[in-house]
């Protein structure tokens, strides 16, 4: 046990999860080349870097979109073969996507609940005779999705079908849908992206509060480098699918090539 | 009395998430059950059953059918025709092969049937979506049909090539082959339409319908949260078959009683259906009703307003008839392509507020 408590009380454990030597080749093109690094349970992880610099696909190949055609991926320090996405979401991984990906033909609460679709355990049967077990089911559900809403601050629009509703909300939503899923590691894909600095607060609160409530183990991308060096707890720097570096917000900070990663730098 | 939610408070999620969650639609829909299974019944003739009644609901079972594959699942299928054939070739074999059998256990076991062939042609679904997945269900269609015509085991070998539906009875009273009354033919298919609403209603209010409505609206979404995209598509085309084959079984047994299969389910029977679902509004309930009410009733009306009003010769009438459902389907595509069960929720919306509209 290597638990370490960071300077805001929270505990921070083991290794959850372990990308090694991870290649990911789309035909000739290198996105992600021979990249490691770990994720501790109970922390914020960022992983920034310029356009084009091989983050989402890294998301990516955690989820399971993607299969990576060298190196290995350790959950819970077990091995992971080649998983379908809906395999590995009932291991325990939920994510949102950077543009928005709702269901649009349902309402704010009927998206949530979608959320719990791995902890229901009903049978087609019992769906349709919708007696008993079916039922009770749909409501205990409802209520731990209800929690979340409170937790969300989005009560008001629990009926609204979600296309109506505004950028930073549907944004909201879709977190409250990755957090009805109970999920031991959380992958957030530009959760800011395309909002204004308040909205941007509000998600920073709601990301450190589940961190800190559900003890939720949160990987993140983002743009906005104040938002990362303030909330993540170690950050990794990609670019041109090449890993420059890995740490504290501090050492990533002052890390040279990071610097010249983001600034540019004299060819001669 | 009239549409109120105010002061309509609900305590308990079951109350919340009930069937008819404001008091009026409540007590709407239990008046309009009682009509149905009480009062209609004895008032019912040939006419109105054979025209009106008992089509309405035959339809309502397919158009619910494909209503769960196409509106709530969002795969198109035109092969609704096909599968309605193997419901009534399968309750024809099991009818005459096993004379005994309850005819409602037949009617199920045709459904059953059906959900298996229907999950066999649902496999290309997997891979190929929208536009490319309707002409591949087309080709069940067209397979289907032809299947039934090709080989005479299926007709039992009859000259004609026709299957006829033998005489069953249940409590001493025929309720199918020509001696089943206007009233028996009519209570056979609400009591199967009720139940089957409900299982309609129940499955897609629930985990599996969120599943279903998850793959239509965003498939890659529906993945990361734990839907097999597999399980999810193939589960929708066997309930849809189920319901189709249900139909089909209804629509030879009890409305027609004999039926060539070309004839009697070629691809404008399928297309009838896909117009009853969009006209109706996908992904409705409600929807599937009033879609397959619609397209019912309108052309006995406008054959009764035309032929027995104006006393129009009655191919003029039947040709009008084309056009104006032409029409009106092209209408619905353009002005509300959710079809009638949005323009229902928007009156329902406006009379939430009326008569003080701010």
């Amino acid at each position: 046990m290597t638990s370490t408590v960071t300077p805001d009380g929270r505990t921070i454990g083991d290794v959850l999860l372990e990308v090694k030597n991870i290649t990911l080749r789309f035909g000739g093109v290198e996105a992600i080349k021979n990249i490691s690094f770990d994720v501790r349970e109970g922390e914020i992880r960022a992983i920034i870097g310029p356009n084009g610099a091989g983050k989402s696909s890294m998301l990516n190949v955690i989820n399971g979109f993607y299969h990576p055609q060298e190196g290995e991926i350790f959950f819970h320090g077990r091995k992971r073969n080649a998983m379908k996405p809906s395999q590995i979401a009932r291991q325990g991984i939920a994510r949102t996507f950077q543009n928005i990906a709702l269901f649009k033909g349902m309402n704010t609460l009927d998206n949530i609940m979608t959320g719990c679709f791995t902890h229901m355990k009903t049978s087609l049967l019992e769906q349709a005779i919708w007696w008993g077990r079916a039922e009770r089911e749909e409501y205990v559900y409802r209520e731990k999705v209800e929690h979340i809403i409170d937790f969300l601050e989005i009560q008001a629009i629990r009926k609204t079908p979600v296309g109506a509703l505004p950028y930073g909300l549907q944004k909201r939503v879709e977190l409250a849908r990755a957090l009805a899923a109970e999920p031991k590691l959380l992958l957030l894909d530009e959760p800011m992206a395309g909002m204004n600095v308040e909205e941007k607060e509000d998600m920073c609160r709601f990301i450190l509060d589940v961190n800190a409530e559900f003890g939720t183990t949160t990987v993140l991308i983002e743009h906005d480098m104040g938002v990362v060096m303030d909330i993540s707890d170690r950050v990794v720097v990609l670019d041109y699918g090449r890993k420059i570096g890995d740490g504290v917000p501090d050492e990533v900070r002052s890390n040279q090539e990071v610097i010249d990663a983001y600034l540019g730098v004299a060819h001669d | 009395m009239y549409y109120r939610e105010a002061g309509d408070f609900k305590t308990s999620y079951r109350k919340d998430q009930q069937n008819f969650p404001i008091r009026f639609d409540r007590v709407h829909f239990w008046t309009m059950m009682v009509l149905a299974f009480a009062v209609i019944p004895f008032f019912i003739n040939d006419y109105w059953a054979n025209a009106v009644f008992v089509p309405f609901l035959i339809y309502a079972i397919a158009t619910l059918g494909l209503n769960i594959l196409t509106g709530y699942c969002g795969q198109v299928s035109l092969g609704s025709a096909g599968f309605m054939a193997v419901g009534a070739y399968a309750s024809y074999k099991l009818m005459t092969s096993f004379p005994d059998l309850n005819f409602f256990v037949i009617v199920v076991l045709s459904g059953a049937i059906t959900a298996l062939v229907g999950t066999a042609f649902g496999l290309p679904s997997l891979r190929i979506k929208g536009f490319y997945l309707a002409v591949a269900t087309l080709a069940a269609q067209f397979f289907l049909v032809w299947l039934f015509n090709k080989v005479p085991w299926f007709y039992n070998n009859s000259a004609s090539g026709q299957i006829s539906v033998p005489r069953r009875d249940m409590f001493g009273i025929a309720i199918t082959g020509p001696e089943a009354s206007a009233a028996t033919k009519y209570l056979v298919c609400l009591a199967i339409v009720f139940v089957l609403g409900f299982i309609a209603r129940n499955l897609t209010r629930g985990r599996i319908g969120r599943s279903w409505m998850a793959i239509r609206d965003m498939d890659f979404a529906a993945e990361i949260i734990g839907v097999d995209p597999l399980r999810a598509k193939l589960s929708a085309f066997a309930i849809s078959s189920f319901f189709i084959g249900i139909a089909g079984s209804l629509f030879f047994t009890i409305y027609l009683g004999a039926v060539e299969v070309g004839e009697a389910f070629g691809i404008e029977r399928s297309f009838l259906i896909l117009f009853m679902v969009i006209i109706g509004g996908l992904g409705s309930i409600y929807g599937s009703f009033a879609g397959a009410a619609f397209l019912v009733l309108m052309p006995v009306l406008l054959k009764n307003a035309l032929v027995g009003g104006l006393g129009w010769p009655s191919d003029v009438a039947a040709h009008l008839e084309f056009m104006i459902m032409g029409a009106l389907i092209i209408f619905f595509l353009i002005v509300e392509p959710h079809g009638l069960a949005r323009l229902w929720a928007v009156t329902k919306q406006k009379l939430r507020l009326w008569p003080f509209p701010y």
